[in-house]
Formats: C-alpha cells, sequence, structure tokens
C-alpha cells in the first residue's frame, strides 16, 4: 500500500515538473517570477502583468492581469478572449473553445502584438548594450584613447570580434560594412543567453521566433549585398563542366536557405536542450527526496550550468563566425584560377 | 515509449560524438606537431563542432 501510494506520488511530481518545466520554457504575458501557495491553500504569484496588444478589427490594449494567469475569460470592448496553451484566442462568455479533428483550437486568433516576456528582454538587453557600448565609445573621447568604465571588459572582444572573425572571412575591403550588424549580434545572442540561464525565468533565445529573425537579417544582408560573383558561383558555378553546372545549381540554390536554416536550428536547440536538460536535473532532485540522490543531482546540475555558461558563448560566437562566413562570400571576389 | 524514436536519438548522438571526438583527437595531434599555432586549431576545431552539433540537435528534435 505504501509503495503503490509513493508510485502515485512520483508519477504526480514527473507530471508537474513537466508542466512546471513547459511553462518555464515558453513566453508568458505576464512577467512572474515565482508563485508559492501559503497556508490557507491560496496561489499567490509574485509578478507584475505585461500590456496585451491585439489587433481585432480595431486595437485593443489591456493588461494581462485580466486574464488572471489564464484561468479567466478577458473582456475588452464587448469582444471575450481566453488563453488556451499561451495563445490568444477570441470566443464568447463562456470561454468555450471548439476542437478540430487533431484536437487544435479552432477559434479565430486575433493579431497578437503583445509586450510579452521575451519582448520586455529583447528592450531590457537593448537599452543594456546600447548604454553600455556607448559609455565605451565615449569613453575614448573623454581619455584620450584609453578605454575606462565598464566598458574596458568588452575593448579586446570588440577587437577580437574584427580582427580574428571580421578581416580574416570578409577581407580588408569591405569588412566594415557588416561590423555593426556582427558585432550586434555577437552581444545581443551572448546577454540573451546569460539572461536565460538567470533565475528570471526568461527563455528568449530558445524561442524558435527570435532565433528565425536573426537568421533571417543574416539571410537577407548576405543576398542583398552580394555581388555578381556570388550569384555566378550559385547558378552558374564557373570553372567545372556544363553537365555539372546545371547538376549543381539547385543544390547551391538549396545551400543559399539551409545555411541560415542551420544557424537558426543549431542557436534554438543548444538553448532549448540546455534549458530542457537543467531544468530536468533540478526537477530530479525533487523526485529522488533522498539525501544521496538530491545531492548528486544538485552536483549535476550546477556541472551542467556552469557548461551552459560556456556554451551561451560558444553559440553566440558561432553565430557570428558564420554569419561572417557568409558575409565573406557574398563579398568575395573572383580569383583567377591558377593552372 | 516508442522504440524506434529511441534508437534513432541513441544513433544520432553516437553519429555526433564520433564526429566531434574524431575532430577534437586530430586537433589534438595538430596541437601537439605544433604548439604555437594553437589558437588557429581551437578556432577550426570548435567551428567544425558546432558545425555537427547543429545537424546532431536538428536530427534530435526531429526524432
Amino acid at each position: 500500500m505504501l509503495s503503490a501510494s509513493n508510485e502515485t506520488q512520483g508519477t504526480d511530481k514527473k507530471a508537474e515538473i513537466k508542466a512546471y518545466i513547459t511553462h518555464h520554457l515558453q513566453d508568458s504575458y505576464d512577467f512572474s517570477l515565482t508563485s508559492y501557495t501559503d497556508q490557507q491553500g491560496v496561489h499567490h504569484y509574485v509578478g507584475f502583468p505585461l500590456p496585451i496588444i491585439l489587433w481585432d478589427n480595431g486595437l485593443k490594449v489591456f493588461s494581462s492581469s485580466k486574464f488572471h494567469h489564464g484561468e479567466s475569460v478577458a473582456e475588452v470592448d464587448g469582444a471575450f478572449y481566453a488563453i488556451e496553451h499561451n495563445k490568444i484566442y477570441k470566443t464568447d462568455e463562456a470561454g468555450t473553445i471548439n476542437y478540430d479533428e487533431q484536437h487544435h483550437p479552432a477559434n479565430p486568433k486575433p493579431l497578437d502584438l503583445s509586450i510579452t516576456k521575451s519582448v520586455v528582454m529583447i528592450f531590457i538587453t537593448g537599452l543594456l548594450m546600447f548604454f553600455l557600448f556607448r559609455s565605451l565609445a565615449r569613453s575614448y573621447a573623454s581619455n584620450r584613447g584609453v578605454a575606462s568604465g565598464a566598458g574596458r571588459f568588452f575593448e579586446p572582444i570588440v577587437l577580437y570580434i574584427r580582427d580574428d572573425i571580421a578581416i580574416p572571412n570578409i577581407g580588408e575591403k569591405h569588412y566594415k560594412r557588416y561590423m555593426s550588424y556582427l558585432l550586434t549580434i555577437f552581444f545581443f545572442i551572448w546577454f540573451l543567453n546569460i539572461f536565460g540561464l538567470t533565475p528570471l525565468g526568461v527563455n528568449v533565445t530558445g524561442n524558435i521566433a527570435i532565433t528565425f529573425s536573426l537568421a533571417l537579417l543574416t539571410f537577407l544582408i548576405t543576398n542583398l549585398t552580394g555581388n555578381k560573383n556570388y550569384w555566378k558561383h550559385i547558378f552558374w558555378m564557373p570553372g567545372v563542366p556544363i553537365p555539372m553546372k546545371i547538376i549543381l545549381a539547385p543544390i547551391e540554390l538549396l545551400g543559399v536557405f539551409i545555411k541560415p536554416f542551420s544557424l537558426l536550428i543549431r542557436l534554438y536547440a543548444n538553448m532549448q536542450a540546455g534549458h530542457i536538460v537543467l531544468m530536468s536535473l533540478i526537477g530530479l532532485m525533487f523526485i529522488f527526496k533522498s539525501w544521496l540522490g538530491s545531492t548528486l543531482s544538485f552536483g549535476l546540475a550546477f556541472a551542467i550550468s556552469l557548461i551552459e555558461v560556456l556554451v551561451a558563448l560558444l553559440q553566440a560566437y558561432i553565430f557570428t563566425m558564420l554569419s561572417a562566413l557568409y558575409f565573406g562570400f557574398a563579398v568575395e571576389e573572383h580569383h583567377e584560377e591558377a593552372h | 515509449m516508442e522504440i524506434p524514436a529511441i534508437v534513432g536519438a541513441g544513433l544520432v548522438v553516437i553519429g555526433v560524438g564520433m564526429g566531434i571526438g574524431r575532430i577534437g583527437g586530430s586537433a589534438m595531434e595538430a596541437i601537439a606537431r605544433q604548439p604555437e599555432a594553437y589558437g588557429k586549431i581551437q578556432t577550426a576545431m570548435l567551428i567544425a563542432a558546432a558545425l555537427i552539433e547543429g545537424i546532431g540537435f536538428a536530427a534530435l528534435f526531429a526524432v
């Protein structure tokens, strides 16, 4: 009897942890830091709501506290909205969600432009980067060429990106055009990855929409600044016989799309998998509930989070490096074939 | 508990492990031959490892 009740407790715990991890990995409409249940059994949330901006025949702006953490239906100007699986659907007063055959909600969805938790983190990171690097740039003028202040730490990194990522890949002639983009994505991805490791519970780079936008930017910049040589290499590769040229053209065209796509998948999967592993190990502590098991899983979780700090920097570096490589392809001059 | 999915994930991890292990091994040998080129070899090793890891993660997510 005792073992049976322990087992049901075990599976409940596992399902609870799984739900918690899923909630942690997703974006959310309010910035909730933590929640607890006090002695009277009332559930308290610590955090603050964020504005929800919808376009549904007119702009509707309201606070996400109207949803009461997904439990109630929000009424705005006569229209009713409900949250199901972290998406907003238009519904009626009772909050009915109509499911179709694949058990997906079939209610109409308004255009969602809300300020969610990830958007807040992106704003914070953008402001942080702006002020940090502006103070670094200004300190050069006021200190006669020597950096001072908090930006001092980033000066060797900026120089490294210029000397070891941009110039070897893009070449001396054109690298300056791309430097601002490379610096931006390097520090953007690095800071957002580090923020994902803090207890704030934000998961920005583990969100496929965000990595998709970054990869899309790399794709657009590569193809919009490609010179004639670049396009010639894709569609009519010089230096190979004609049957090979015809075979190579569709492969190279696919490569144009696959290369930024791999950037997208690499960053997303690395960050998402890291978070899942880390939180599963922490959840393992609660499943074991013994002195030895919990201590060991704590140690393992600690070691893995140290590796995640390294992976945060590494993924930012790889993204920047490969973007610089693709830019180098785009502006490559024609080499005469050596015979 | 889908057995094919689990077996597939295991195969992906074996492939990624072998690939990155070989790269790491050759990088070690190259550093042993020429210790002054440590920085360049490390950079190249990380790039190759990240490319292989990218494919591995994509396959794992598909599985």
